[in-house]
């Protein structure tokens, strides 16, 4: 498939946006539920909202090629913000609002942002701390007045008194803003995003409108996506995927982002809206799939019965009839009792009656967590991209989905395996480069254009899907010279849901060890019905019964990687539950929940040596970092476990 | 405005008006136990005014009686200039005077929407008759209060637990609920008896920063009880302090925190 042609009437944001005013006028494009009411504004509405700011910004000085930094959680107001920097002729760069003020003070710094535009005091708190070392952000504008009276206002303003100030000013820089717009070409630069950085610090990708602009079309023309559909916008902002869903498709076709109240309340929003397009990582789905089953386990027998019944069947068929696939007329008969009974309401309750594209990415995915969505009908499907190829290098086509491959490559994408495995691709949504970091680009991005994923992945002759194994660099030798790739085991483990993290070592050595995190809610929840009382995450986590379990999950899966020829010498040896969930706070995870394994491994160093000499207890203690950055520690004795492993198979000869 | 002192303007640059309410030589007796003996203070428009003191010092009776939940036996209670005769707590409540209690008191069976409505009740003014037909002022009026019960739920933060009845929360949300619903009243004085007993330090961090928001946001004037030193140290603009029935000392943290009566209440000395 090819990637869609853009038209260069609608090759920079300013121009889709003015499109969009005018073709959908009427249409909602942003809603947001505030005093417990959808709000929502249409595309006319969010055009005279956005030049209300972008004038505003010129009023206060904005120049072009000026990065504007955006901080805060998913909120109407900010997306608009966005657009108006770009309007402005200037560059947004959403940040992770969650980020501590060093985090954000690194990213702010290396950006130069000089205008910064937050959601509320507690994101200005953080700037102002981060303005110690940070010398380059003129204004601050924030959303959210409250508790804002008392601060500095010389180089502060509120966004509605911003715009009101560029509503006032309309004549006199309407013609500025129409000049800076007419400048912007399809190689303009769109958005700066900051990767979560696995390694070392985050970095800047510069993304052009024709990078972004493309990947929307394609993937909208790819999914059928059109004016009619809508989204929940609940992922952070600074993620590129929200900036391609949020921004990217909703322009490029004109459907409608709805905003939650709060992030707490987004399942409760998610089942008000009924996005027909959705898109969460694996772990938000093995999480709902938890509780529901924990909220069966409460219901009454004859429900039970039901369910047990009915979802059984749906498993039979249901996603043989999502694929197209032939079924019997009795059996699809009763699937249509059973979604009556069962499955409709069910959908309902979790907020996906009416999704008709649904896709997880990030990480693999549980295939009985798969195969459940999808015999209820959802048509949950993969996908494999990262923030330099502007999201999308491979996605499944509906018919073609499958729990253990991420698909074909996206329209428009040409895919690779280079010599020593690695996922290569080129396309028009390629990066343009780092920021102020050629070193790094010239690493990744080849001057043919072809861009190394770091990820070791191979395609399936039989149906050209592409699979991936690990992180390529991840992936490495047993002091026997069998092949190591964690990633495969620590997948595996974590579709339990009793197990929330994993981190598996080996490398260069004889036996495999692990480190795991117990699911708290799922363990907790099983905690309570055996009346097993606990005070903190480590004294259940030390539980022997929890470890017991855990033991029977690590023995299960050396069963299960024993018959993989090439990965059978990853079966785990030895394993602890960790005293501690792994956290972003403390350094040990990226703002998207992906372990940072060179600094577990370094931090734990003590724990990782008593697996591999032989001990069967350790005391530790750990530096913990609060969410207000104040530091303390835990100390714990951690147990370690022996597991049964199986008898390699014998290598072919 | 009783303009009977002069206002002043805080560190953190609030203005403090003049006294809002005052009272003067209370004495409160059951029977032969005096709980409050010849106390007078006064509580100034816009500050953060606490009442501290031992167990059994007569807190929570100061709190009632300026709640008009206990009758006086001696002394006169001034607010806003006029000496306020014996009234009826839902008298008082209709001058702007809402309050939280110390072992909460909330209908644990309804919502948390519901529960903080009923902090509306005193400014519904639709009759049983608007209120059975519905259409028309009855359902205006709903709508408004409803407006104004959302925004206090926003302010609080709780919109997750909106729907959820009250009794299923832990004990830290129930607090800011009752809290919501004294501020869905949109008092002028506003009482809170014990408003963080129980709490952890992070629940404690939560409700300190919402009473100086509301203080902040609103203007509204608050009175505190509490035990806890250093929340009370740290938000109120002046302390009194009591001990068995007496005023043992009143003026700013730094004040009462130097005041030798204080410090043998808290530290304990022999009473002769």
């Amino acid at each position: 498939m090819n990637a869609t042609v853009i038209d260069g009437d609608l090759d920079t944001f300013p121009k889709l946006l003015a499109r969009n005013a005018i073709k959908f006028s009427d249409k909602p494009a942003y809603r947001e539920k505030e005093f417990g009411i959808w709000q929502s504004w249409t595309w006319a509405e969010t055009k005279d909202e956005i030049e209300a700011l972008a004038l505003g910004m010129l009023a206060l000085g904005l120049n072009e090629g000026d990065h504007v930094a955006i901080i805060g959680r998913n909120r109407p107001y900010l997306y608009w913000a966005m657009t108006a920097a770009q309007c402005c002729g200037a560059i947004p760069v959403p940040l992770y609002n969650d980020a501590n003020a060093e985090e954000m003070a690194y990213v702010l710094e290396h950006s130069g942002a000089r205008f910064v535009i937050v959601e509320d005091q507690e994101q200005v708190d953080k700037v102002i701390d981060a303005q110690e070392i940070v010398h380059g952000i003129d204004e601050i504008i924030y959303l959210d007045k409250r508790g804002m009276r008392k601060y500095d206002h010389t180089h502060m303003n509120a966004y509605e008194d911003v715009q009101a100030e560029g509503r006032a000013a309309h004549h006199r820089l309407d013609p500025i803003m129409k000049e800076r717009c007419a400048a912007l070409t399809i190689d303009s630069t769109c958005v700066m995003l900051y990767t979560s950085g696995t390694t070392g610090r985050p970095k800047g990708v510069v993304l052009s409108n024709r990078n972004i602009i493309s990947a929307s079309a394609s993937s909208s023309e790819f999914d059928d996506l059109n004016a009619g559909d809508s989204v929940l916008a609940y992922l952070p902002m600074a993620w590129v995927g929200d900036f391609i869903f949020s921004i990217g498709q909703c322009f490029w076709t004109g459907f409608c982002v709805a905003c939650p109240e709060s992030p707490e309340t987004m399942q409760t929003d998610l089942r008000e809206i009924g996005p027909s397009y959705f898109f969460a990582p694996p772990r938000f789905f093995e999480g709902m799939l938890t509780t529901v089953m924990i909220r069966m386990e409460d219901a009454s027998p004859l429900k039970q019965r039901l369910f047990k019944y009915f979802m059984d069947h749906a498993k039979k068929v249901g996603p043989a009839m999502l694929d197209g696939k032939s079924v019997s007329a009795g059996d699809r008969f009763k699937y249509l009792l059973g979604d009556i009974l069962v499955y409709g309401p069910l959908k309902n309750t979790l907020g996906m009656s009416r999704v008709r594209v649904g896709y997880t990415a990030g990480e693999a995915i549980g295939p009985e967590i798969f195969e459940f969505y999808r015999s209820l009908g959802i048509n949950l499907k993969q996908l494999y991209g990262q923030t330099e190829a502007s999201v999308f290098i491979t996605q499944q086509p509906d018919g073609e989905v499958r729990a253990d491959t991420v698909g074909v490559p996206s329209p428009g994408v040409e895919v690779k395996i280079g010599d020593n495995g690695e996922v290569l691709y080129r396309s028009d949504a390629t990066f343009i480069e780092y920021y102020k970091n050629p070193e790094s680009t010239a690493d990744t991005k080849d001057p043919e254009g072809w861009v190394a994923t770091g990820d070791a992945g191979f395609f399936e002759e039989s149906t050209g899907h592409l699979r991936i194994i690990d992180r390529a660099k991840d992936v490495g030798k047993m002091s026997d010279g069998s092949m190591f790739a964690p990633k495969f085991v620590e997948n595996k483990l974590k579709f339990f849901p009793n197990i929330l993290e994993v981190v598996v070592f080996g490398n260069g050595r004889d036996t495999c060890t692990a480190f795991i995190n117990i699911d708290l809610n799922a363990v907790g929840n099983w905690a309570e019905r055996n009346n097993i009382a606990y005070a903190s995450y480590q004294e259940l986590a030390g539980h022997p019964e929890v470890y017991a379990t855990i033991k029977s999950h690590v023995e299960e899966v050396n069963i299960s990687v024993a018959e993989d020829s090439m990965l059978s010498g990853c079966q785990i040896d030895r394993f602890l539950v960790l005293h501690k969930e792994l956290d972003a706070d403390d350094g040990e995870m990226t703002r998207t929940r992906k372990v940072r394994r060179a600094i577990v491994e370094d931090k734990y160093a003590d724990l990782i040596e008593g697996m591999y000499s032989g001990a069967t207890e350790i005391s530790t203690e750990t530096e913990v970092t609060y969410e207000d950055g104040r530091k303390g520690s835990i100390k714990a004795t951690v147990q370690i476990e022996d597991a049964k492993t199986v008898a390699r198979k014998a290598k072919a000869a | 405005m009783n303009a009977t002192a002069e206002s002043y303007v805080t560190e953190d640059g609030r203005t403090i008006g003049g006294k809002v309410m005052e009272m003067k030589n209370i004495t409160l007796k059951f029977g032969g136990v005096t709980a409050i003996s010849n106390i007078s203070f006064d509580i100034r428009e816009g500050e953060i005014r606490a009442i501290i003191g031992p167990n059994g010092a007569g807190k929570s009776s100061m709190l009632n009686v300026i709640n008009g939940f206990y009758h006086p036996q001696e002394g006169e209670i001034w607010f806003r200039g006029e000496k306020r005769k014996p009234m009826k707590p839902y008298q008082i409540a209709q001058q702007g005077i809402a309050r939280t209690f110390q072992n909460i008191a909330l209908f644990k069976g309804m919502s948390t929407l519901d529960n903080i409505m009923t902090g509306r009740f005193t400014h519904m003014k639709t009759n049983m008759f608007w209120q059975a037909v519905w259409k028309g002022p009855a359902e205006r009026e709903e709508n408004l209060n409803r407006d104004i019960v959302e925004h206090v739920i926003d302010f609080l933060e709780i919109q997750a637990i909106r729907k959820t009845p009250v009794g299923r929360l832990p004990y830290g949300l129930q607090k800011r609920v009752e809290l919501g619903r004294a501020l869905a009243a949109q008092p002028k004085l506003l009482l809170l008896d014990e408003p963080m007993a129980g709490m952890n330090v992070e629940e404690k961090e939560d409700m300190s920063r919402f009473i100086l928001d509301v203080n902040d946001e609103f203007g509204t004037t608050i009175a505190l009880i509490e035990h806890d030193m250093g929340v009370v140290m740290d938000i109120s603009d002046r302390v009194v302090v009591l001990d068995y029935g007496k005023k043992i000392g009143d003026g700013t943290p730094d004040e009462v925190r130097n005041n030798q009566d204080v410090i043998d209440a808290y530290l304990g000395v022999a009473h002769d």
